[in-house]
């Protein structure tokens, strides 16, 4: 049988605090950088402790014609899984072999340039995408078509909105035609029936008998897509199987409390320039149980530590919830809040909880502010994810219908002046 | 292991597939160590892209500015400029077969093309970090579209000097075949160099501050610009055939304006561009599966 992927003891080693993570953008630091790396790597390369695996012995084969979905919590290994195959980085050890042209859309609009315009884009993107000039060429029209930027094509993409910069980015990508095709999930980005679009496209090019890796937190989506799914966690493959099966062990590892914590001291989304106040943060359910899936309609509690170390500070916290394409769909703060307005606190744990969480089955983000009265003092994006899981949220037996938004608002319905029809009921 | 797809349905997809199956490049992936051979056919593959990328460069570089592709030309000629009034009444006088600005012109074209090479190709890298980090291609095609933009200022400037030559009366004789050569020459070394460079500055920014500066000092060395060798004496003549771009600078005028060609000087810079160029391309394929983890 032959295999489109086929993927053998494959592992990634990153090294921890190796001195050449941070970038340097200035003489100074870039001298005392010199001065001190001079030392520092030399005592780097021997810790093993500071090593990390993505990705550790991960085996799996893909037939053509496959839409395998690749599900695991933030940092399980998805994207570095992705970045090896798309020979981006390189593995530490293992072997992949690939068969076909393969088209990796790790990002939209990769190599897009602010200043050129939305025709020249389409030729650059698609270039660096792997297509040939006559391709772009006799596929253009299409592009432009799909896009739906017909008037902007001689404006600089700089000048354009982020939904028709997306749309024209995935329209380019859409039609790269490889045989094998890499999707992250950050390419349902873009209003709904853009989404359903790029849905229909993927289920199009999975259609002609092509391979699809579909990496997701939209388990919506993965099912309606995938004809098997991978789960990942800490690396490995803990899950080789149908969409379903795989999903379940997907959602057992999020409820894994250790999914619920995340230390924020050394966070990656730290917004430059904050001071680092909060040191982590717990997600619990309305009882007070750390995890982080959540049933629809359950309350959520959001435990932050943070010590100021020192500073007296009149703490104010805001968080807010993003889907998973990074759209904000609520937050909250405390400062406009009553009843909470405290002084000369230089260390603690704020809780807040949100009664009854509006949001539909999906993979959600938490954005956290920490300010002192009114100046933000410590900003993390994306700093922890959570999973809402549907529910029969009305006892009906019933789960209430996808695809409408991803916020949930209970209602009462109510008949009045009914006219009772003649016909005899059923049953 | 794998699930099931509607077998009645997509039996004759795997079937066609595995016809043409044969035809399907395979792609192997894993750890490599030590030092690479340059992948030419792959290189070549990509000769588009490469294209593209220096066309991006072009464009961008010119975008919303006022006088756009002028700048290319206003370079060399603020430069000539410059030297012919700052030095044309010391350097000029012992050398009065041609005019002063054109030796400056006919020295500082390439010398320009080799800064320019030089300085864009270190950066490129890491200037398209986002391309790095997000799609595989040759890392080659980077440094390699840096020379090729400044190998396309070089060609614009050669216009200034198509039309300096007959202002000058100065009417060139087959010996400017020679000029592709030490082209050449000159190339060789500046990719080398930047080959090298644009690995290095993904690991350590230093040289983003380092080079401007060495660029700026390495025109005082290569005094072929702007001053003619025969006055820097037996030590000063013997320090000076060994940089290559003075080498490479010093036969281009040779060949453009007829004057007799240095051979020792050129042959001892071809020599050395050999080295720097496979030293360079070799120390970058080597690095370069690390770029997306260390930029």
């Amino acid at each position: 049988m032959t295999t489109a992927i086929r993927i053998h003891g494959l592992s990634k080693r990153y090294r921890l605090g190796s001195s050449v993570r941070a970038p340097h953008h200035t003489l100074a630091e870039t001298v005392s950088y010199a001065l001190r790396s001079a030392f520092r790597r030399r005592e780097s390369t021997a810790s093993a402790e500071s090593d990390f695996w993505a990705l550790s012995d991960v085996s799996f084969d893909v037939t053509p014609g496959e839409v395998v979905g690749i599900v695991g919590r933030n940092g399980a290994g998805k994207s570095t899984l992705l970045k090896v195959l798309s020979r981006i980085v390189e593995p530490t050890a293992g072997r992949i072999e690939v068969r076909g042209r393969m088209g990796s859309l790790l990002e939209v609009g990769t190599g897009f340039h602010p200043e050129l315009s939305g025709r020249e884009n389409i030729f650059l993107n698609g270039s660096i995408l792997g297509m040939s000039r006559r391709e772009i060429e006799r596929k253009f029209d299409e592009i432009v078509a799909f896009s739906e930027v017909e008037r902007f094509l001689d404006t600089p993409v700089k000048r354009y909105s982020s939904g028709m910069y997306v749309r024209l980015a995935f329209a380019v990508a859409a039609h790269l035609e490889p045989e094998i095709l890499i999707v992250d999930e950050v390419l349902a980005v873009g209003d709904a029936q853009f989404q359903r679009k790029c849905l229909g496209k993927m289920r199009d090019v999975a259609g002609h008998g092509r391979t699809v890796l579909f990496v997701s937190h939209n388990m919506t989506a993965v099912k309606a897509l995938c004809t098997r799914c991978v789960c990942l966690a800490g690396g490995k493959v803990i899950a080789d199987a149908d969409p379903d099966t795989a999903i379940r062990r997907h959602l057992a590892d999020l409820t894994d409390a250790s999914a619920a914590t995340q230390d924020l001291r050394g966070h990656p989304r730290r917004k430059p320039g904050s001071d680092a106040i909060m040191t982590d943060v717990t997600l619990t359910d309305e009882s007070g149980t750390a995890t982080s899936l959540l049933r629809m309609g359950q309350g959520l509690g959001v435990r932050i530590a943070f010590d100021g170390g020192g500073r007296n500070l009149r703490p104010v916290l805001g968080i807010v919830v993003k889907d998973q394409y990074g759209a904000a769909l609520f937050g909250n703060n405390n400062r406009v809040v009553p009843g909470f307005h405290y002084e000369n606190i230089s260390a603690g744990v704020i809780t807040c909880s949100v009664p009854r969480v509006p949001l539909m089955p999906g993979g959600y983000m938490l954005d956290l502010y920490f300010g002192n009265d009114a100046d933000d003092v410590d900003i993390i994006y994306d700093a922890i994810g959570f999973e809402v899981v549907a529910d029969d949220v009305y006892g009906s037996g019933k789960i209430p219908p996808a695809a409408c938004g991803p916020i949930w608002v209970p209602a009462t319905w109510s008949l009045e002046n009914a006219g009772v029809g003649d016909a005899p009921s059923h049953g | 292991m794998g699930i099931g797809l509607e077998p009645g349905t997509q039996s004759s997809t795997r079937e066609e597939l595995r016809a043409e199956g044969d035809d399907l490049p395979v792609t192997v992936i894993e750890p490599r160590s030590g030092w690479q051979i340059i992948d030419f056919r792959e290189l070549w593959r990509a000769r588009e892209l490469l294209m593209f990328l220096i066309w991006r460069d072009i464009k961008i570089r010119y975008k919303q500015t006022a006088i756009g592709a002028a700048w290319a030309i206003l370079q060399p000629l603020a430069m000539v400029a410059g030297l012919t009034f700052a030095l044309g009444r010391i350097a000029g006088e012992a050398n009065a077969a041609v005019p002063y600005w054109l030796f400056v012109l006919t020295g500082m074209l390439p010398w320009l093309l080799f800064t320019g090479s030089v300085t864009q190709a270190a950066m490129s890298v890491v200037n398209n970090q986002q391309l790095v980090t997000k799609v595989y291609f040759p890392r080659l095609l980077l440094p390699l579209s840096a020379v090729g933009l400044a190998v396309i200022d070089f060609l614009v400037g050669c216009v200034v000097l198509a039309i300096g030559l007959p202002i000058a009366g100065v009417t060139p004789t087959a010996q400017i075949l020679l000029a592709p050569l030490a082209m050449a020459v000159l190339l060789a070394t500046a990719l080398g160099l930047g080959l090298g460079l644009s690995a290095l500055t993904v690991r350590y920014r230093d040289f983003r501050v380092i080079l401007p500066l060495v660029i700026q000092l390495g025109m005082f060395l290569t005094p072929g610009i702007f001053l003619q060798s025969a006055k820097f004496g037996p030590l000063g003549e013997a320090i000076l055939l060994a940089n290559p771009v003075q080498g490479a600078v010093v036969n281009f005028r040779a060949a453009v304006l007829g004057l007799p060609p240095d051979w020792l000087a050129l042959a001892i810079a071809a020599a050395e561009a050999t080295v720097l160029l496979v030293v360079g391309a070799a120390y970058f394929r080597r690095v370069e599966k690390g770029f997306a983890d260390v930029i």
